[in-house]
């Protein structure tokens, strides 16, 4: 079995590819960054770990904050609060995790169970149950699963502590869990439903660690030799550059809890008299370019400053930013019907067919 | 109304004397190191061709580069005591958590984390500890420290905390200097305190600079009120200027599009202001430079609040010139034109060198660059001319021609004809559009909060009386209030409706 550790470099790299695979939503890992730059200054490291090395009967916690990134940006997430989330669901279910791993690698939350993980001197697993960022907590590869959608912790900083005991499907989940973020403060630590290792093993979506630092290392190499960074994520991802362009018009609305809305483009360079429109829940949903849809959940559709090669948020795009839209494939787990059912174009009220820019 | 505007730059200080809306005398004058001087002496200048005798003089407006080149150049900064309000929140990240070492190093005089602040829909966080606050200060003040930062949680939604901290130090610190970070605004914790940190850093700047403005223009023998001129085109006050100097950052580039404005007559329109260096590019919007929406780094320091979103390239009216391969810029000469440049007796080979032989710019010994052919002169034009096309197609943010105001000393590489402008206008004293823009300030008011269960019409209405009263309390006349910015944010996942709205709203000085 072989640990590795994740170094300081890693680290960047990783909150650079975490928020590329934000596919819009997910908030900026900048804070979650602070976090692990001052955590490894005093000496803290994180182990990477495969979840091949796992015990079948090995338990691993599911880390992530809730909340509305905007809440985030004033009361900063402490990294011993998403530690204490962990421990309450250890001393609840009365296992230790052997890991701990991210719910979604895309954002903020792509980073934060280092955070817990150097505190309590776990490693954290190379998966992740999203591959990316979504909305919700059914829209996982352990829910597409099946697997049991209970206990959930959730860790307020002032001493609140709340456990879901017990309910009969990860909607109820969603639910529960938003109700009491929501009496915190629209913000709270959490640990997501325990997982065996054999869990993991079957329902991970594996390789999502090291493909965030993959990315994030050549959008940072990239810069730092001027070179071009789509391109240099296009060379460690078999991704499909979509467009390029300029954004002219943002609509975004809240409906139902969720930021929802549109973006238009215009064409630049090679796309110069082409349109493009993408919908967004959160994170970018449709991309339709001259009208006709080109790219769709679950296939990753990032859109990413032309320039500096970072992701650019549906909470912060804005009017002139010149970006390129690529597409990345999606875990596999989410191809199946059913996965289509969780987090297809329907799941998000698009009457399409799912249709795959890979797939051509 | 009688006003003068002065614009502290770089190179040179501009003034201009305004009269019931004309332009009456634009004057010149080299940018001192101690900067008073050149204002002296630009004042002088202007009172030498007799405009400033007979009637009074409404109010003085200066737009300086002093406190950004301050942070920037690590100079003349106090040191600060951090007070953050909203243990036991975010004490992972505590105040400097994200500041170039060096900078903290020199401005980092002690941090203080105590119980309190707001949450996103007003309830408290927790209540303010008090007698933590009234400990602090007791041991800023033995620590020697004369300026304080206060931040809390959610203070833009709910100042309260911050204001009682700061009543409780004053008791313990009666002369300490506080900022408080709702005064500066937007939401993001650590960007607004860092501009709140970045502002008590500046408190003795501050204060040693407005008192020689003063000085400066009481030596010059006029008596009128001082204003300094703020990042979004409007005055502060000298009182409030002094408490709160970041306002005032990059104020230089705002004026001098307000002053393309006000020149042109245009109040929609994209600017380029060509210096002697570099070219700003923006975007003007009733009349006011389009916001920057993100964060803004100063001297390293990310920091959110109000400042001009503009693209700045290295163009100028003194930028190297390479014929073989041809280049232009980024690379200037800067305020050493006038001995390097070829026209001037000088070696290198600049755009002002270009515009003499083309016969563009009456200036130094024409037969110094008798040279340069047409030809020559024809491609290092339209060299420059492609640069600054690239630059406005960047900033522009609808997709058909829009019209476009060339200002600055180095106006004269912009051609009458561009892709993607309808029109491009040249105006008279558009070498000195800055300080007509200084001249021209208003007041402005803003609001930036959540509002729960209104409808969209009520929040933004609500914001709105928000900002007007600001602004009024600022030395604006209510009666000419017009808001000029208005956006609202509906926040996922907070419950009740929640929209974060800003409005911002400007007016006449008044009395004016």
């Amino acid at each position: 079995m072989s640990l590795r550790e994740i170094t300081a470099d890693d680290i960047e790299s990783l909150a650079v590819g975490a928020w590329v695979l934000g596919t819009g939503g997910g908030g900026n890992p900048y804070l979650p960054l602070l976090n692990m730059r001052a955590l490894y200054r005093e000496g803290h490291r994180v182990q990477l770990m495969e979840a091949v090395d796992l015990a079948d009967d090995d338990w691993v916690g599911t880390v992530a904050n809730m909340g509305a990134p905007l809440v985030g940006q004033e009361r900063l997430t402490d990294s011993l609060t998403l530690a204490r989330a962990v421990s309450v669901m250890e001393e609840h279910i009365g296992h230790r995790f052997r890991a701990l791993m991210s719910m979604e690698i895309g954002g903020a939350n792509g980073v934060r169970p280092l955070m817990a993980a150097a505190h309590l001197k776990r490693p954290v697993l190379d998966c992740d149950t999203m591959g990316r960022a979504y909305p919700e907590a059914q829209m996982t590869s352990v829910s597409v699963g099946g697997l049991t959608p209970y206990p959930l912790s959730a860790v307020d900083v002032r001493g609140l502590e709340s456990i879901v005991k017990k309910v009969p499907s990860w909607k109820w989940t969603e639910r529960v869990a938003r109700k009491i973020c929501v009496e915190y403060g629209s913000v709270a630590a959490t640990c997501q439903p325990p997982r065996t290792g054999a869990e993991v093993k079957k329902w991970g979506i594996h390789g999502t660690t090291t493909k965030a630092i993959a990315i994030g290392r050549a959008v940072r190499e990239a810069q730092r030799r001027h070179d071009d960074p789509i391109a240099a994520i296009l060379s460690v991802e078999p991704g499909k550059l979509l467009y390029t362009g300029k954004v002219i018009d943002v609509a975004r609305r809240a409906t139902e809890g969720f930021l929802r809305g549109v973006v238009r483009f215009d064409g630049l360079d090679d796309w110069k008299g082409s349109t493009m429109t993408i919908n967004f829940q959160n994170e970018w949903i449709v991309a339709l370019r001259d009208e006709a849809p080109i790219a769709m959940t679950p296939d990753l559709i990032c859109v990413l400053d032309s320039v500096s090669g970072e992701a650019v948020g549906s909470e912060t795009i804005r009017y002139g930013q010149r970006v390129t839209v690529i597409a990345l494939p999606p875990p596999q787990v989410f191809l199946s019907p059913k996965g289509l059912d969780h987090v297809g174009p329907r799941a998000f009220g698009y009457d399409l067919e799912f249709r795959s820019v890979f797939s051509t | 109304m009688r006003r003068i505007g002065i614009d502290v730059g770089g190179t040179n200080t501009d003034a201009v004397l305004i009269e019931e809306g004309k332009v009456i005398r634009a004057v010149k004058a080299p940018t001192s190191e101690d900067v008073t001087t050149g204002i002296l002496d630009s004042l002088r200048s202007l009172g030498a061709t007799g405009v400033l005798k007979g009637k009074g003089i409404d109010g003085v407006m200066i737009g300086t580069t002093h406190f950004i080149n301050a942070v920037v150049q690590r100079r003349h900064l106090t040191k600060v005591a951090a007070l953050r309000l909203g243990m036991p929140a975010s004490a992972s990240l505590p105040p400097f958590c994200d500041w170039p070492e060096d900078l903290a190093a020199l401005v980092r005089g002690g941090v203080w984390m105590v119980e309190g602040g707001h949450e996103y829909d007003g309830r408290p966080f927790m209540p303010l500890d008090e007698a933590a606050v009234t400990t602090a200060a007791q041991e800023m003040k033995a620590a020697g420290l004369k300026s304080i930062g206060i931040s809390s949680i959610f203070s833009p939604l709910d100042p309260s905390h911050e204001r009682r901290a700061a009543e409780l130090a004053a008791k313990v610190m009666p002369d300490a200097v506080i900022t408080c970070s709702s005064d500066l605004g937007r939401i993001g914790l650590l960007e607004r305190e860092n501009a709140g940190l970045l502002n008590a850093a500046l408190a003795d700047l501050a204060r040693d600079t407005i008192a020689a403005f003063e000085q400066a223009i009481r030596d010059s023998g006029i008596d009128a009120p001082l204003f300094i001129t703020q990042n979004d085109g409007t005055v502060a006050e000298a009182s409030q200027a002094r408490r709160l100097p970041v306002y005032s950052f990059a104020s230089g580039a705002t004026n001098s599009m307000r002053g393309a404005a006000y020149l042109s007559g245009l109040q929609d329109a994209m600017v380029i202001d060509v210096g002697g260096t570099t070219t700003d590019v923006g975007q003007l919007k009733h009349g006011f430079p389009r916001e920057a929406n993100s964060v803004v780094k100063v001297g390293g320091v990310r920091t959110l609040f109000r400042m001009p979103d503009l693209l700045s390239i290295g163009l100028g009216g003194g930028s190297h010139v390479a014929l073989d391969p041809l280049k232009v810029g980024p690379l200037s000469v800067g305020y050493r034109l006038l001995k390097e440049g070829i026209a001037f007796g000088g070696k290198q080979l600049t755009t002002t060198d270009i515009a003499v032989a083309a016969g563009l710019l009456a200036l130094g010994d024409k037969a110094k660059v008798a040279h340069l052919d047409a030809a020559t002169c024809r491609k290092v034009f339209d060299e420059a001319a492609r640069l600054a096309e690239e630059a406005i197609d960047r900033m522009k943010t609808e997709a058909g021609d829009v019209p476009l105001i060339a200002v600055g000393g180095g106006a004269f590489l912009i051609p009458n004809k561009l892709p993607g402008v309808s029109q491009v206008i040249h105006v008279e004293h558009g070498d000195c559009a800055n300080a007509v823009g200084a001249a021209i300030a208003q007041v402005s008011g803003e609001c930036d909060q959540i509002f729960k269960d209104l409808s969209r019409t009520e929040a933004l209405s609500a914001a709105q009386g928000i900002a007007n009263d600001r602004a009024v309390s600022a030395g604006a006349a209510r009666a000419t209030l017009k808001t000029i910015e208005s956006e609202d944010m509906p926040l996922a996942y907070l419950p009740g409706n929640s929209v974060r709205v800003r409005v911002r709203v400007v007016g006449d000085v008044a009395g004016s």
